[in-house]
């Protein structure tokens, strides 16, 4: 069952792909949801535009949350363990993230 | 236009010599070093930070993304030298070189670049060394180090290059800081014999080329190492 919290992560999730579609104009991204393929070999987004997905994401999870978090991990581009696969992966892995840091 | 500047390592040497150059051109800059600063300007903020901790390097960037809005330009300038023979080095300077020169420039430009590429512009230099080229004997770890660096500057330039963020690199000649000041007089006369113009560097030469790579209108002058001094890579 998703947390109150994984549903607002999800949300600044859902917010960042907005905001970033706003240039990339896919329409694989007009509606994002959490279950919305990112990166990877069912993901629309390419590596510079997954980057400028995480730093949309960290943003709103400062604002949103008021937690700093660095999204960062040694399989972000990995084809198949990578965190940016799909929004509700992303979400799970960002809660993880606070998680530690608690 | 350019209107801020991160500059690291400005609590002296080239980096303060840097701040206040740009400081009096009208930009807004913020500095850290491990002590304390004594600069002050309205337009200047310092962060006592090691630039090799992650944590207090992503809390500095964002409390200046926050309170500018954007991140113009980065001066990954903080460094720190030994000279010593490779076979009487021990770890410990290794560790502390590469954290200084390599992690700190690695953590400045991931956590800076994100705030680039949010922009689509940046200018982002690098300092390096006549000691890469010339593989100065006793700085085996200084300039691994150094061009460890020059790698990252090359690397960063192909993939940042398409979010309008230049990464260039400076290796001055030897310049008359506390990096040098263990350095014997005679080793110091044989390097400078090796380049095109046998003199030490000025804070003044090294600021010209900085103007050079920082120019907003430089957009297609990236990935570049330019040494002082007539000497070659």
């Amino acid at each position: 069952m998703d947390t109150p919290q994984r549903d607002q992560i999800i949300a600044c999730i859902v917010d960042a792909l907005k905001e970033l579609n706003e240039e990339l104009n896919l329409a694989e991204l007009n509606e994002p949801d959490e279950s919305t393929p990112l990166y990877g070999t069912r993901g629309t987004l390419d590596s510079m535009a997954l980057v400028n997905l995480c730093v949309l994401v960290e943003e709103n999870i400062e604002e949103e949350l008021g937690l700093a978090i660095s999204l960062t991990d040694e399989r972000a581009m990995s084809q198949k363990t990578s965190p940016f696969v799909q929004v509700k992966r992303l979400a799970r892995y960002i809660e993880t993230l606070l998680q530690d840091e608690q | 236009m350019n209107t801020t500047l991160i500059i690291t390592g400005t609590r002296k040497g080239i980096g303060r010599f840097l701040a206040e150059r740009y400081l009096e051109r009208g930009m807004r800059v913020a500095g850290c070093s491990r002590k304390n600063s004594d600069l002050d300007h309205p337009n200047y903020r310092h962060f006592p930070l090691d630039v090799g901790d992650e944590a207090a390097v992503v809390a500095m960037v964002k409390s200046l993304k926050k309170e500018w809005g954007r991140i113009d330009c980065l001066i990954n300038n903080a460094g720190a030298a030994a000279m010593n023979h490779l076979l009487l080095t021990p770890k410990s300077t290794v560790d502390r070189l590469m954290k200084v020169n390599f992690q700190g420039a690695f953590l400045f430009l991931r956590e800076v670049g994100k705030a680039m590429t949010r922009k689509k512009y940046g200018r982002i230099v690098n300092l390096s060394t006549v000691a890469v080229p010339l593989a100065l004997e006793g700085e085996a770890v200084y300039a691994a180090s150094k061009a460890a660096v020059e790698t990252l500057t090359k690397v960063a330039a192909r993939e940042l290059g398409a979010a309008g963020i230049t990464v260039n690199a400076i290796g001055p000649a030897p310049v008359k800081t506390d990096l040098i000041k263990n350095v014997p007089e005679e080793a110091m006369q044989r390097l400078l014999e090796r380049q095109a113009i046998p003199r030490f560097a000025q804070f003044e030469d090294v600021a010209r080329v900085m103007d050079f790579f920082l120019d907003p209108a430089g957009d297609f002058i990236t990935g570049q190492i330019m040494y002082l001094g007539g000497v070659h890579g």
